[in-house]
């Protein structure tokens, strides 16, 4: 793949080739049938220049994680109304643990009752955005909080997968 | 430098396999020379290009499609095509809804791009993303890309079997395929065959393709095949068509006659990046710049331009 150019005909609006996108997996576990607010995320993260994996509704957790690791994407995004969370949060954070892809940012959006919150937060998801966030804070959120090691230009190789760390660095 | 993800994308690790897609469409420093040993890796599989109108069915084709292959027992790898907003940058990749009975087969691998910055609908790294799953063994790699204009001409630089998907009562769609992509399909599916007009559109583009005379006649005629993607309907004779055809291609030595178009188109744009990259180095943006507005105001011409830069490139 070649660099692109200074000198090459690309118009302004168009993005160069090999820019680093952040890619988002928008996904809708449990057996509610709506996912208007799952769009409505999804849109507002690709107009935040993203690329975001839209899977549809009534995911099972082990049909989220093997999309996130074939799409290899940088963040999660489950969107549940449906209260079964305290269920499935847990599957969903075991699996991705069981394919050593902890580098993926997990968060949380829809309804979800304040006393739940510390308990899916000690999982490791983040975020919690309830009915009221704005789309903007959800992007901005998603922007600040991508795992640095992941944001590191280009990707770094997988470390779990046992490549020293330091070619990171070295490309950076 | 990514020797470990070689190794174990070619021992079926899907993680390093989907890294190395990443690696590759970020442009990552040493991915060429990791792409080049995927190279020497590849040549096995079947790739099969996917094109149409949005909507026309094909994620839904393509699941079929690969429900088929697998019951006959080979490995699959989708790579779906969705458009870059041009405006954000951004981009909504939502093949795999369709796509989600397959999605756990470990036999297969589904991965969504965005066309970026690409002309067509098929970004570069596309190509190189095959190539990757080419050496991770696959069967049939197919890739689904949105129909519109250049990105059918696109598809054939990677594919080596192109179906282009219609559906019934779209005249105004029979119509765009004598513009350009008539002529680069090599089977063609009337999809949501269970809709009215379905017989209609068959005689519609039977008769296209007799007047097609661009073809020669000793050549491949494409099949018309009819499908009810939403059901499965149609689909074997499908996949028995893209079978015919790539063994249509090995006997009569057109597969290796692509396979050099491809690889010459590669080597060729690979070579004016290097001459861009070099112009940008020796003469620079500003000057470069300054030589345009020269000659535009005719105070200079192309000619002796080109002629100055290519002494000054040591051409
Ligand atoms: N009636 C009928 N509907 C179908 C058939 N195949 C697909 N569909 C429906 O057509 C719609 C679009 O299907 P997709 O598979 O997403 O089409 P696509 O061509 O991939 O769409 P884009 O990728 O958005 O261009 C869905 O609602 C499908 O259920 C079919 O054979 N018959
Ligand atoms: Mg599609």
């Amino acid at each position: 793949m070649a660099e692109q150019t200074s000198l090459d005909a690309t118009p302004q609006t168009q993005v160069a080739p090999t820019a680093r996108k952040i890619r988002v997996l928008v996904a809708k576990p449990g057996l509610d049938g709506h996912d208007r607010g799952a769009k409505v995320i999804a849109r507002a993260l690709r107009d935040g220049g993203m690329e975001v994996i839209y899977t549809g509704i009534r995911q099972t957790p082990a049909m989220i994680v093997e999309a996130a690791i074939q799409e290899d994407v940088d963040a999660i995004l489950l969107s549940i109304l449906s209260g079964a969370h305290m269920a499935i949060f847990p599957k969903i954070m075991d699996l991705l643990r069981g394919q050593g892809a902890t580098d993926i940012l997990v968060m949380a959006g829809g309804i979800l009752p304040d006393e739940d919150i510390p308990a899916i937060e000690a999982m490791g998801i983040k975020g919690n955005f309830g009915p009221g966030t704005s789309t903007q804070d959800i992007v901005a959120y998603v922007r600040a909080n991508v795992p640095p090691e992941r944001m590191a230009q280009p990707l770094p190789p997988l470390q779990t997968l046992g490549t020293p760390p330091t070619d990171a660095t070295e490309q950076a | 430098m990514y020797d470990d993800l070689i190794t174990r994308l070619t021992a079926g690790d899907r993680r390093a396999l989907a890294r190395m897609v990443s690696l590759i469409e970020n442009g990552a420093p040493g991915s060429q020379e990791a792409l080049a040993r995927l190279h020497a890796l590849g040549g096995h599989a079947h790739i099969i290009g996917v094109t149409g109108s949005p909507g026309a069915g094909k994620s839904t084709l393509v699941m079929q499609l690969v429900r088929e292959l697998r019951r006959r027992a080979a490995r699959v790898a989708i790579i779906a095509v969705d458009p870059t907003s041009p405006f954000t940058g951004g981009a909504i990749l939502g093949d795999r809804i369709r796509m989600q009975d397959i999605g756990g087969d470990p036999n297969v691998y589904i991965r969504s791009m965005a066309s970026r910055g690409s002309v067509g609908g098929l970004s570069s790294a596309t190509r190189d993303a095959v190539r990757v799953l080419d050496a991770a063994a696959f069967d049939h790699i197919i890739i689904e890309t949105v129909g519109a204009g250049q990105a059918e001409v696109e598809i054939v630089r990677a594919a080596q079997s192109i179906v282009v998907v219609t559906v019934p009562g779209m005249g105004d769609d029979i119509q765009a395929l004598k513009a350009g992509i008539l002529e680069i399909a090599d089977c063609f599916c009337v999809n949501k065959a269970d809709r009215p007009g379905a017989d209609g559109a068959v005689a519609e583009l039977r008769m296209l393709l007799s007047l097609d005379t661009g073809r020669d006649k000793a050549a491949w005629k494409p099949p018309i095949v009819k499908t009810i993607a939403a059901t499965g309907e149609g689909v074997p004779a499908l996949a028995d068509a893209l079978a015919n055809h790539i063994a249509f291609l090995r006997a009569s030595g057109q597969l290796v006659e692509r396979g050099e178009r491809q690889a010459r188109s590669e080597i060729l744009a690979l070579l004016y990046q290097a001459l861009l990259a070099r112009v940008d180095a020796t003469i620079g943006p500003d000057r470069f710049a300054a030589v345009v507005r020269e000659v535009a105001a005719r105070e200079n011409d192309p000619y002796s331009a080109a002629r100055a830069m290519e002494q000054q490139l040591g051409l």
